[in-house]
């Protein structure tokens, strides 16, 4: 299965579990909703490049929008974290080594903590850039970040078990 | 240009940041209704508080024209008072104004010339004058109240004693009930005056209206004076002692109404038949 295909079949995959099992289910406290599309822009290949990159998240959460009805949203926000993520890989994984320009960020290829890191401070920046845009008020800004911070977190739980239902080995991209 | 040309090529990635996020931003604030509506609406709060100043800065400069305009109208409304008109019955044809056989009071604009509040006997200066049907003994008043009395005519100007004077003396009542007293100036404070001679069975609490009465001869009936400020009991006589706050302010009076009592002069014949019966 070649990079791209590979790719491809992810995108639906994520948008399908989005749209029609996470965004259909009552949201949680009636107030929380988890986004786990956003791991197919975070698990995107190293090599990719910035301006591809861009292209991609604002194509991809134009799709979102598509589906979830909300024209822009879903791709302003994806488009901030494919701008923030090449500068946070850098600072996260110093060691730019021969081969993991093919690799993806990934637990094994990163490492526990920094890709949780990863992880996190990305989905912070995409839910409370999403937050903010629905709300367009910080309104009481104590509601504003204990709903970005447990959404973080509900989305972060997806995360973790999508990590670990379908294990990504750098190995396999070496072969 | 060529600076400008190699910093974009630079930045390229901000640049294509930027605009996408520009074009994500517009859509978000073009197809959702609850975006767009609240982009309008912050638009029109910014345009709408400026246009509020403007608009503020704009009418100083209508001010005197609609100054003048409010004087008209305030005389012409202040003509058709009722209780400017006796009417001993009502199959009467209506006739030009000031000619109207059953009016009593005729309200006849004037500027303040001049003005003073800090003597013990005060008077005001007003443009009009005997040349324009203004008599001695005539009321004054302002829009918002009492003023005081004419005292002296010549052709084009008269002279008024304010309330603010020794020798006023006007007959008031409370705007809510019985008894009448006189009020006059302590010739102390500007801003008040007294009521005396009220009699204690009337019931009286502070912010009670204080009004002309109809059985002054000069002054319309009704018209508002002051709102009582203190009340103290005048021990010796049974009678009240009423702090008024006056409803004019003296200090930044600048229109008035010379009130003439078309029918002074059969008042006044016939009082006097009364008290020289040779006559």
């Amino acid at each position: 299965m070649t990079e791209i295909m590979r790719s491809v079949w992810r995108a639906l995959a994520f948008l399908a579990v989005q749209v029609l099992l996470l965004d259909s289910i009552p949201p949680l406290h009636r107030f929380l909703t988890p986004s786990i599309y956003l791991l197919f822009l975070l698990w995107l290949p190293l090599r990719v490049g910035q301006l591809q990159l861009l292209f991609l998240s604002f194509v991809y959460g134009s799709v979102m929008d598509m589906f979830s009805h909300t024209p822009g949203l879903h791709a302003s926000a994806c488009i901030w974290v494919a701008f923030a993520r090449p500068g946070l890989i850098q600072l996260l994984m110093p060691r730019q080594e021969e081969d993991a320009i093919r690799v993806e960020p990934s637990l094994l290829s990163m490492g526990l903590v920094p890709y949780a890191t990863y992880l996190l401070l990305l989905t912070l920046l995409h839910h409370g850039w999403v937050v903010f845009l629905e709300w367009l008020d910080l309104g009481d800004l104590v509601y504003f970040f204990i709903k970005v911070l447990a959404t973080t977190l509900l989305s972060l739980l997806m995360m973790a078990v999508t990590e670990l239902a379908f294990r990504r080995d750098p190995a396999d991209d070496r072969r | 240009m060529n600076i400008i040309l190699l910093l974009i090529r630079r930045n390229v990635t901000l640049v294509i940041f930027l605009a996408l996020q520009a074009l994500s931003l517009t859509m978000l604030f073009r197809f959702n209704r609850y975006h767009k509506s609240i982009v309008s609406a912050l638009y029109n709060e910014m345009a709408g508080s400026v246009n509020l100043r403007y608009d503020g800065i704009l009418r100083y400069f209508s001010l005197r024209a609609q100054n003048e305009e409010l004087l008209r109208q305030n005389t012409r409304l202040l003509n058709e008072l009722r209780s400017n008109f006796d009417r001993p019955d009502t199959a009467r044809l209506t006739a030009p104004l000031g000619k109207e056989p059953d009016r009593r009071f005729l309200f006849l604009p004037a500027k303040v010339i001049s003005n003073q509040v800090s003597a013990r006997k005060n008077y005001i200066l007003l443009h009009r004058g005997a040349a324009q049907g203004v008599a001695v003994n005539m009321a004054v008043v302002s829009p918002a109240g009492v003023v005081g009395t004419v005292v002296q005519t010549s052709p084009n100007m008269c002279l008024a004693m304010s309330l603010l004077h020794a020798q006023s003396k006007v007959v008031a009542v409370l705007k809510k009930g019985s008894g009448f007293g006189e009020v006059f100036w302590d010739g102390l404070d500007p801003r008040f005056l007294t009521l005396a001679k009220l009699p204690q069975t009337v019931r009286v609490s502070r912010g009670d209206t204080v009004v002309t009465s109809s059985y002054s001869d000069k002054y319309p009936p009704g018209y508002i004076i002051g709102v009582v400020d203190k009340v103290m009991n005048d021990q010796g006589t049974n009678t009240y002692n009423l702090r008024v706050q006056s409803a004019v302010e003296f200090q930044s009076l600048q229109h008035a109404f010379v009130v003439a009592n078309l029918q002074a002069i059969e008042m006044d014949s016939l009082t006097r038949k009364l008290q020289d019966p040779n006559d």
